[in-house]
């Protein structure tokens, strides 16, 4: 069968070129690990002056997990924040305190908000708000923000890859011309596009299989629902990258040209996938979210992974994902008639 | 051996892309059989009017018929062998793999597949060489491994967009007598070339020259009409260049 021939030879291919190889499958697993190191890595430690504390009020407060410096007036612990010594200070003027930020780096400025309030804490009566228990539906209060982004990224890296490998192969098809060595062969132009997909699509389901088992096993990332869900996203996602980058790589002339594809393709695709909180996105831009493939992926993938969700929530995105996929295979054809109108 | 049945019919053919005219008004038979060549340098049209033959390009205006049947047509590509101007083979894999690909596209398989395979290697002698990355092969090589692979499917017809570029005068005769050996059996055989005496090669000649068709004939014919003594004399001639 034609497809057969077409498929297990672009596996040789990708088998073939080590470089590439590693590149599918390496490169995510040390961007996914190093990401994990810098989210989930320890919890600033605040660096708080105190300023003319009355000493009884001192042995009421929970000075923990926090550097602290007391300074007799004010004065001082400014040129501290000057000089980036301090992150802030609390000053107490007749036993009302009032705080003073560094102010420059907003993590840092919460982080040091929180340690007050904490520090604070034993000072507050029994019973308001901050002794409320808290349950939580998905998730827990150990989850950390890799957890919400992993799925996310998961689903990006897969897509940036798929594209641009397949993009490139399918490119260097063109200009070598075995493209017209194919079509001046009896193989229809849907055999070269499912033979593309079928490829691909095999190469896909093992990358994806090594990325995610990474993702969860080693780096221990949040995984409440099941992984076959996780898979069928991923393939369906690499699908509709692959009818894509194959598809863009017919309006780019050479390998540059098809990299010149990624700030305009890729890289707005993230904005809309759901690291960002979508609706304070403004409003003249969020529009552009459902029009994106990754936007479906990661949606589904999170709800997956961070939520449990099963079939029931996801084949929706699942849905739209094979309609763009099949979108982009019709244009695919359509494009290749530049080559042969049969 | 050829006869007068004509396998190919181009037909007032003209093609352009965009404004530029590449082909103006091309009429041309070519009997089954014959070994014909394309003769014109670079730029004349010669690679666009093959292309045409294998239904790679759309001619703006005119026809072209293949075993008399209008082109473009996927059945009548099976019949047809092409070897383009690039080598167009995948470099990473070996010489057997592209030619088993190559070959299971045209439906060839199993041990049918192998027998072609040491056949057509044999043909282009590369026979050493079956399992060596194409990565490692040089340009002649490449080139001869190109028309293995136009050869393996035992077309009737070969359309071959200059053949011997590159390939050394040892190896360019071992080449023309398969093409030789090859028209024996049967095979008809369009060769491009900008190479005036390998145009002496073939049966019948055509001459192009900024997409127009000068003169037809045979090589003997040619020289004889401008009373010349190379092809390159007559070519001027025809150009309207006295020489």
């Amino acid at each position: 069968m034609r497809v057969r021939a077409l498929f297990i030879r672009i596996l040789r291919q990708i088998i073939r070129d080590k470089r590439t190889m590693a590149l599918l499958i390496f490169a995510p697993i040390l961007i996914l690990t190093m990401l994990h190191l810098v989210f989930n890595g320890d919890d600033y430690v605040p660096k708080v002056g105190l300023v003319e504390i009355p000493e009884a009020l001192e042995a009421q407060l929970n000075l923990d997990d926090a550097e602290i410096t007391k300074y007799s007036d004010e004065g001082t612990a400014k040129t501290a924040i000057e000089e980036q010594i301090l992150d802030g200070y609390i000053v107490f003027d007749k036993n009302i305190p009032s705080i003073v930020l560094e102010g420059s780096d907003p993590n840092v400025n919460g982080a040091t908000m929180r340690w007050i309030q904490e520090a604070f804490k034993p000072l507050q009566p029994a019973g308001t708000a901050s002794d409320l228990e808290i349950e939580y539906v998905h998730g827990s209060d150990d989850m950390g923000q890799f957890d919400y982004f992993g799925p996310v990224l998961l689903g990006f890296f897969i897509f940036f890859f798929v594209f641009l490998i397949a993009g490139v192969s399918f490119l260097r098809e063109r200009t070598t011309g075995t493209l017209e060595r194919l079509l001046s062969s009896p193989l229809r132009k849907w055999e070269i596009v499912v033979g593309y997909i079928v490829g691909f699509g095999i190469f896909t389901v093992i990358q994806s299989t090594i990325i995610v088992s990474y993702a969860i096993y080693v780096l221990g990332m949040l995984m409440e629902g099941a992984f076959i869900y996780v898979l069928l996203i991923t393939l369906a996602l690499s699908f509709t990258a692959l009818t894509l980058g194959t598809l863009l790589s017919a309006f780019a002339n050479n390998e540059l040209q098809m990299i010149q594809f990624i700030p305009i393709v890729i890289v707005p695709q993230i904005f809309f996938s759901g690291l960002f909180n979508l609706e304070t996105i403004s409003e003249w831009l969020n529009w552009i979210g459902p029009f994106t493939p990754l936007y479906y992926a990661a949606d589904a993938l999170r709800n997956v992974m961070v939520r449990g969700a099963g079939w029931d929530e996801i084949y929706l995105n699942l849905l739209v994902l094979i309609g763009f996929s099949v979108f982009f295979v019709i244009l695919n054809i359509l494009a290749l008639r530049k080559y042969r109108k049969i | 051996m050829s006869s007068n049945e004509s396998i190919i019919s181009i037909q007032n053919v003209s093609k352009a892309f965009g404004k530029q005219e590449v082909l103006t008004d091309i009429s041309l038979d070519i009997n089954k059989g014959e070994i014909f060549g394309l003769l014109g340098p670079s730029g004349a049209g010669k690679t666009t009017l093959v292309k045409m033959l294998i239904g790679l390009e759309i001619p703006n205006r005119g026809e072209n018929f293949l075993f008399h049947e209008k082109m473009p047509s996927l059945k009548l590509i099976e019949r047809v062998g092409y070897m383009a101007q690039s080598d167009a083979l995948y470099g990473e894999l070996s010489a057997k793999e592209n030619l088993e690909f190559f070959g299971s596209l045209f439906g060839l398989k199993g041990k049918m597949l192998q027998g072609r395979i040491r056949e057509v290697m044999d043909v282009v002698q590369l026979t050493d060489h079956v399992n060596k990355s194409v990565h490692n092969y040089s340009g002649g090589m490449k080139r001869r491994l190109s028309l293995a692979i136009a050869l393996l499917h035992e077309p009737e017809l070969l359309i071959l967009d200059e053949p011997t570029v590159g390939i050394d005068p040892v190896l360019r005769k071992s080449i023309w007598d398969a093409f030789y050996e090859l028209n024996a059996k049967g095979t008809t055989i369009i060769v491009t070339t900008h190479v005036m005496g390998e145009a002496e090669k073939c049966h019948r000649l055509a001459l192009l020259r900024d997409g127009g068709l000068i003169a037809v004939g045979t090589p003997d014919e040619l020289k004889e009409n401008t009373n010349s003594s190379s092809i390159e004399e007559a070519f001027l001639v025809y150009g309207g260049v006295n020489a």
